[in-house]
């Protein structure tokens, strides 16, 4: 009896032991999804990004925080293939890429749910959600009965819409700013990518819409995607993400992981970069 | 009654269904005004072979007064690539399909040049088609020294031109069918065909659309091509009916064209338009002539009434979209 105890504390251990480990190895050798490397992005005169240097792992929600003009949303159009950088390289999946349009960006698997939203207001919805990757035959004619098929089952399913008067075919114009950022995380979910970039996407929510919006983001963490997202709220950012890289004036100034730092601490550096301009990243 | 006001179709085809009315309304002042002569066959032969000149470009200007855009060059189109056809046939002794192809692709070309004048320059349309507005007339001037061109010989009694413009059965003009036909094709385009889907993103907001991943500049220089290419079709189809070029020919279908589009129902604002308006538009506009002097009223009325029809039109239209911001 006793020997079998100890047996069974040994495994226990073992496995324990093992475990241990093999969680270690995962978090050192934490797959790489995007990196960036030494981008420099200028309009005209102006220098918007100098020497940037990000890299995003599996699984991992980055959040971007910075003051205005701290070149944060002309990173994320680097990665999204609105803006093609300078110089420097861009790596996806470990491998070396140049992304030169939206389109090709989404091939790969990046979804952008922007600040501006991304929608265009007199289309109905099963159009919007498709817009720009149709269902369409050899000819390039619409699928409209599957469109309108799978942009239902992205309603009901991946975002939730209960309402009977959200249908498929509703103009974008009669949604609210929660449910136009739903629809956008539907259709980033529904085409299943691995990277998604959130511009701003808590701006102009009502606080139980916000709230939704973080969940979603949080949520993302158990489908191993990852997120970069921009916020101005040092809370909803703090809540939602695992790190945070600092930009100020086109450089990174900063880079903290979550169980590193606390929200406070967060908030003290921003004000420090903010007083200062400089932050002390020694302590 | 009030399911069926309140019915899918409905809700979704306002528009149409208000263009439809008016434009039944409107017959009916015709017939019981002048019976005399709506109630006989001539008057509508005869629009039916007048429509599809300007009809075929309105159908295809509909394209790009969704995007946001206008074009003001395509009288001088119709203009130019008429001469080249004109030229061609004589000069080939009737050559229709070698006259058909360049007449074509330099319509073709002409819509190019207007589409990259206003992606890659950056000109405002309204200000870059009106440069090529006067550059093409110009251009058919300086060829044709201001003199006309007689394809009567080459053309007369060919097959093409039966399958243009003669009469089917002896009374509906062809032109009439094709007008039908193309109408048709270019609704299913437009509702249904991924450039259609895009040519109303692009229009909605330039800005979204691009981060969709549309390319929003493609779309824009499709579109004008497009332009080029049916108004060089409406001039050959003018051709054959007159047997004629003229240096001026395509000059009077701006005003006309552009009001069927709006008077139809296609925003002014971009985003937003119906290619079965547009149709009724047509309808509309290229009946009134006829229709006003039917009725007894003099000929000095016809602009007056036109430009009515238009102001109302375009208005309310507007009215209904503030509604429903």
């Amino acid at each position: 009896m006793l020997l079998l105890h100890w047996q069974q504390y040994k495994s226990d251990k073992l496995n324990f032991i093992t475990c241990l480990t093999f969680k270690a190895g995962l978090f050192s050798m934490a797959e790489e999804l995007l990196k960036l490397q030494n981008i420099y992005k200028n309009f005209g005169n102006v220098k918007v990004l100098k020497d940037v240097n990000i890299k995003i792992n599996k699984g991992e929600v980055v959040a971007l925080i910075g003051d205005n003009g701290a070149g944060k949303s002309t990173l994320i159009k680097v990665i999204t293939g609105v803006h093609s950088p300078n110089s420097g390289k861009v790596f996806f999946k470990e491998k070396e890429v140049q992304i030169k349009s939206v389109a090709q960006s989404r091939k790969m698997g990046i979804e952008a749910v922007y600040q501006e939203r991304a929608l265009c207001d007199q289309q109905e919805l099963y159009r919007n959600i498709f817009a720009g990757r149709e269902i369409t035959n050899s000819f390039g004619f619409l699928d409209i009965k599957k469109q309108r098929k799978e942009a239902e089952k992205i309603l009901r399913d991946y975002i939730g819409f209960t309402s009977k008067a959200i249908t498929v075919d509703s103009q974008v114009m009669g949604l609210s700013g929660g449910e136009k950022q739903g629809v956008a995380f539907g259709r980033s979910l529904y085409f299943n990518s691995d990277l998604i970039v959130l511009d701003e996407p808590t701006m102009g929510l009502s606080i139980q819409e916000t709230e939704k919006v973080l969940n979603f983001v949080k949520g993302l963490k158990n489908e191993n995607k990852s997120a970069i997202f921009i916020d101005h709220n040092i809370i909803h950012v703090y809540g939602a993400a695992d790190r945070f890289i600092i930009l100020d004036r086109g450089e990174v100034v900063g880079e903290f992981n979550k169980e590193d730092i606390s929200r406070e601490e967060l908030v003290q550096k921003m004000i420090q970069l903010h007083e200062s301009g400089k932050i002390k990243v020694e302590d | 009654m009030s399911n069926l006001l309140n019915s899918y179709f409905v809700k979704t085809h306002k528009l149409e269904i208000s263009i439809t009315i008016i434009a039944v309304v409107l017959f009916l002042i015709y017939f019981l005004g002048a019976p005399h002569v709506f109630t006989r066959f001539p008057i509508y032969r005869a629009f039916m072979q007048s429509m599809p000149f300007f009809g075929i470009i309105a159908i295809s200007a509909t394209f790009v007064v969704t995007l946001g855009e206008i074009d003001l060059s395509f009288p001088s189109i119709v203009g130019i690539t008429s001469l080249i056809f004109g030229i061609i046939m004589t000069s080939t002794d009737g050559n229709f399909f070698i006259a058909f192809i360049l007449a074509t692709s330099l319509g073709m070309f002409a819509g190019l040049v207007n589409g990259l004048l206003v992606t890659k320059i950056g000109i405002p349309s309204i200000v870059a088609t009106i440069g090529t507005l006067f550059f093409w007339r110009g251009l058919v001037n300086v060829i044709s020294q201001g003199s006309g061109i007689a394809i009567v010989d080459v053309a007369d009694g060919t097959w093409h031109h039966m399958i243009f413009v003669e009469k089917l059965f002896g009374k509906i003009p062809m032109q009439f069918i094709w007008f039908i036909v193309l109408t048709g094709l270019m609704q299913w385009v437009y509702r249904y065909h991924k450039f259609g889907n895009h040519i109303h993103f692009v229009g909605d907001n330039k800005a979204s659309a691009q981060m969709m991943g549309i390319n929003v500049d493609n779309v824009k220089i499709i579109a004008f091509v497009q332009l080029g290419f049916f108004s060089a079709l409406a001039g050959i189809f003018t051709m054959y009916e007159m047997l004629y070029f003229w240096p001026t020919q395509g000059e009077g279908l701006m005003l006309t064209t552009l009001a069927a589009v709006f008077v139809g129902g296609t925003s002014v604002f971009g985003g937003k338009g119906t290619i079965f308006g547009t149709f009724i538009g047509v309808l509309i506009i290229g009946s009134l002539e006829s229709g006003i002097v039917a009725l007894g009223l003099s000929g000095f009325y016809v602009k007056f009434i036109n430009g009515l029809m238009i102001t109302v039109a375009v208005t309310v239209y507007a009215l209904i979209q503030r509604r429903k911001n």
